[in-house]
């Protein structure tokens, strides 16, 4: 399995090289600098921004540019952004707790959702729970993130009054305080991410629950005598779970970098609105570190779906 | 109006007979910067009014948490990086200029014991050097103290090439000499009539000597300073997280007495206007909110029974149209809208008459700007009496339609006029939002009602505005027929903004479109005037030819001025403050306070 292992990570290296090679053209190749706020203002005179051009290296051609990004980023420095002038890497760092939080708990919190429901609904198909969870399952995956953000805006912060919608990463009290702050500001975004994560993931596991609850060694554990429960924990869900894990896996690159357009909504100084500012000012460092490290997580974990896979199966085996 | 007109403008002004405001006022409505009016005032002995804001607190703090609200969020706190906005208004929390520019364009000075004038002898009578006197026992937030040497450096500084400062030109033309530890004097390179440019308003902040001196040059980039700032401000530096947000607390050291009134300080960003302008004046979960360019009709529904109000400032900003005078379509040796073309149809002037008559800037104040755009002939809406005939706007479609048929323009079988084989069928670009796309349907229905055809085009804000010599699509290459932008005319001194009616600054390929002139409009007598100008030392005289110049290009529609845009920001009811248009957002940041 090592072998296995090692291999795969080799082959993803000419990979990954390909796509830092496609991402790197499309932004290079995109219109636009970093310098338009310098534009309009006709006090700074024009030279200024030529020489900062040409200081970030924006007027060389692109197969330079391109060597000089890779050579630097396997060394391991990301560069620096254009628009902050410090450290990409300082910069995600500073983003990436924050993104970690509200998405990894999001999906945690879709995961509890989905497990109990999608279980259940499967061992009584089409009972007026599983009806009822099916319609709210839809209702919650076919409503974008965007339109129930500002529902939940407009509900619970202007007209109840009741939870903040601009979340602050750094809140200056301590102790029980700052868990009840932080718990009400996070409540939203994590409910409207979690929600529609949830919802989705019902649908997943239901299906894969129902594919396995009619198998004839599902019956045969029921005839042998065992309780309802423990056919349904121990053969059933056990069973049904490995889609569903090799799933969550290959979801968990999205937690690093953010939910952008709820993150944008809510003001969560996530990876995600670092993506769209930097996207929006033409940061292209930032914009190109982001998507590759997101890229190289897709392609990593792949590799650690797939080897979940195996173990949770024995019946695949590597070659 | 003229040198004379303006003298006899400056005795009723120093008779009582005209309000200090009301001449200001009148200055900005004739394309003059409110500080440029304030210089004719102050070079005629009129004395500088005191500001509206009265200071209430008798102590330093207690005031809680100031809460602001930048729906762009600061992304450095180094001033001299500070290319927008919203980073000079980071950086200002914590480092201050020697002067400020106040809501009617006086200098206010912040580190500066007095402000440099003729009659102090801070000011050579020809206008080659300053003297600026600084303040005494101020300190930087790490206790050293605060002299000449800091101010000596911030030239050395900026002006280095390889520190690349936004706002090199500033300072790379100047010499600053330290006289003894609290006074400066600064050399100019010729008499400049207009000398309060360095260390004063948003590209002035002082940053302390100490804590800069290894970083200078080619180094600046890596001075950990640029994110932990140590400045003179009300405000101590707490935590900055580039884009998100950044926080300050009292600083008890400061060198005003009983300031600032709040104990810390914070300025969040991210997200968009119209949820900023909400969580100021809906729920109040903010106090402040920066540049609300929110449709009005939604601002007021907010402001019902809201916890908040919206604050509209004067300043100089002008959304205007522009004519080009060259071939679009044209292409010469690899440009277009080369200089060496002439606009089939924008060259004749009945054209662009007509054009500056199907401008509806009434309907289009109403129905789009509101309070946030008012419409204008001219730079600013004078008031009416001494609105010069020029300067006078009309929505006549009639008018157009006889102009047009006056100077030959037939109209053919689609209704479109033609002449000689040319019909008048052009695009008409802007960038990318709401109000401006809505702005040019407005446009375009009127100039169809007068055999007009307008074809509409509309780029993304960050490829309109970029600098890419290679991208057809910015605003200098000007490839269509006519464009509409706003200027922002931040800066005190309007010669930097007319300089755009100059010959020699035609923006081409030669220049790699980094000219200022973007109609290629050329005229010799602008040329003479500003070059008149810039060596006049006499600001009522320089006034008058400034206000010549702009009207000769309004005259001769070069651009349609549509409205002006002042500031607009939301506050929280009980928050005291006075906003400038011609400085930063925290230009008297210490003077802010919450009435209980």
């Amino acid at each position: 399995m090592s072998k296995y292992f090692l291999r795969r990570l080799l082959i993803s290296i000419p990979a990954l090289l390909g796509i830092s090679l496609v991402l790197f053209t499309v932004l290079a190749l995109a219109p636009g600098d970093p310098f338009e706020e310098l534009a309009t203002n006709p006090n700074v005179p024009p030279e200024v921004r030529a020489n900062l051009r040409a200081q970030f290296g924006l007027d060389d051609p692109i197969p330079v540019r391109y060597l000089r990004w890779v050579t630097a980023m396997v060394k391991g420095d990301w560069g620096f952004s254009f628009v902050s002038r410090i450290n990409v890497s300082t910069l995600i760092m500073q983003r990436l707790p924050t993104t970690l939080f509200v998405l990894g708990t999001a999906q945690l919190f879709g995961l509890l959702v989905a497990l109990p429901i999608g279980v259940y609904s499967a061992v009584r198909p089409y009972s007026f729970f599983d009806q009822l969870t099916t319609t709210f399952a839809f209702i919650g995956f076919s409503l974008p993130t965007f339109f129930t953000g500002l529902l939940f805006i407009l509900f619970f912060s202007i007209h109840l009054d009741w939870l903040p919608f601009i979340y602050r990463a750094d809140i200056s009290a301590t102790g029980w305080r700052w868990a009840w702050e932080m718990a009400r500001q996070a409540i939203m975004p994590i409910a409207v991410l979690g929600l529609f994560q949830g919802a989705a993931m019902t649908r997943f596991v239901r299906s894969a629950v129902l594919e396995v609850v009619r198998l004839d060694y599902v019956n045969t554990a029921r005839s042998k005598g065992l309780s309802e429960k423990a056919t349904i924990l121990k053969h059933v869900v056990r069973n049904a779970l490995i889609p569903v894990v090799t799933l969550v896996a290959l979801q968990i690159p999205g937690i690093f970098t953010g939910a952008v357009i709820t993150e944008q909504i809510f003001r969560v100084p996530g990876i995600g609105s670092l993506l769209i500012s930097s996207i929006l000012s033409n940061d292209t460092p930032v914009i190109m570190s982001i998507t590759f490290v997101f890229s190289a997580l897709v392609v990593l974990f792949n590799l650690i779906a797939d080897l979940v896979y195996g173990w949770l199966d024995p019946r695949i085996s590597f070659r | 109006m003229d040198e004379y007109g303006l003298k006899e403008l400056i005795t009723h002004v120093k008779a009582g007979r005209l309000s200090r405001r009301g001449f200001v006022q009148m200055m900005v409505g004739l394309g003059l910067t409110a500080p440029m009016a304030a210089q004719m005032l102050a070079s005629a002995g009129v004395v500088q009014a005191q500001s509206k804001l009265v200071y209430k607190p008798t102590k330093r703090g207690g005031g809680g948490a100031l809460k602001t609200l930048w729906w762009q969020g600061a992304t450095l706190l180094n001033p001299y990086f500070a290319v927008g906005t919203k980073d000079q208004d980071g950086s200002r929390i914590f480092y201050e200029p020697l002067a400020s520019w106040d809501p009617d364009g006086n200098l206010s000075p912040v580190l500066a014991a007095e402000v440099p004038t003729t009659q102090n002898g801070g000011l050579s009578k020809d206008g080659k050097t300053i003297v600026w006197k600084l303040k005494k026992d101020v300190q930087w937030h790490d206790g050293k103290p605060f002299t000449a040497d800091d101010v000596v450096f911030n030239w050395e500084y900026a002006a280095d090439p390889a520190t690349a400062a936004y706002c090199i030109a500033t300072y790379k033309d100047i010499k600053v000499e330290k006289i003894d530890a609290l006074s400066v004097r600064v050399t100019l390179a010729k008499p400049t009539p207009f000398w309060a440019d360095a260390f004063v308003g948003v590209r002035g902040m002082i940053i302390p000597k100490h804590v800069f001196e290894p970083f200078k040059g080619g180094k600046s980039r890596e001075a950990p300073a640029n994110l932990k700032p140590v400045g003179t401000g009300p405000y101590r530096f707490v935590d900055f997280k580039p884009g998100d947000i950044v926080k300050g607390e009292l600083n008890p050291t400061y060198h005003m007495p009983n300031r600032p009134f709040f104990d810390t300080i914070e300025m969040k960003g991210g997200g968009d206007a119209v949820s900023a302008a909400r969580a100021v004046i809906q729920t109040g979960e903010f106090d402040y909110a920066w540049n609300l360019q929110v449709e009005d009709e939604i601002l007021k529904r907010m402001e019902q029974g809201g916890k908040g109000k919206v604050d509209i400032v004067a300043g100089g900003d002008i959304e205007h149209i522009q004519c080009n005078f060259t071939d679009p379509w044209k292409d010469v040796d690899g440009e277009r809208s080369s200089i060496k073309t002439k606009h089939p149809f924008l060259s004749d002037p009945a054209v662009r008459q007509a054009l500056n008559l199907v401008v509806d800037r009434a309907a289009i104040q109403e129905s789009i700007y509101g309070r946030t755009g008012i419409s204008t002939a001219n730079y600013l809406n004078a008031p009416a009496r001494f609105q010069s005939k020029n300067t006078k706007w009309e929505f006549n479609v009639d008018k157009a339609n006889q102009i047009l048929d006056a100077a030959g323009w037939k109209r053919g079988g689609d209704g479109i006029r033609e002449k000689g084989g040319v019909k008048l069928k052009m695009v008409y670009q802007t960038s990318i939002n709401a109000s401006r796309q809505k702005t040019q349907q407005v446009v375009k229905q009127a100039a169809g009602k007068a055999g007009i055809d307008m074809e509409i085009k509309s780029v993304t804000a960050s490829v309109y505005f970029s600098s890419d010599p290679a991208n057809l699509d910015t605003y200098p290459h000007f490839s269509t027929d006519i464009q509409m932008y706003t200027t922002t005319m931040t800066q005190p001194d309007p010669e930097l903004f007319m300089i755009a009616f100059t010959s020699w600054e035609v923006s081409s390929k030669e220049n790699k479109w980094q000219g200022r002139n973007i109609t290629r409009w050329r005229n010799e007598e602008v040329d003479k005037l500003y070059k008149a100008a810039e060596g006049e030392l006499d600001p009522v005289k320089r006034a008058g030819m400034y206000i010549k110049m702009n009207d000769l290009a309004i005259q001769n529609v070069v651009v349609i001025p549509v409205v002006w845009r002042p500031r607009v920001r939301a506050i929280a009811s009980k928050l005291k403050l006075e906003q400038s248009g011609w400085d930063s957002d925290f230009w008297n940041l210490q003077n802010w306070y919450r009435e209980a």
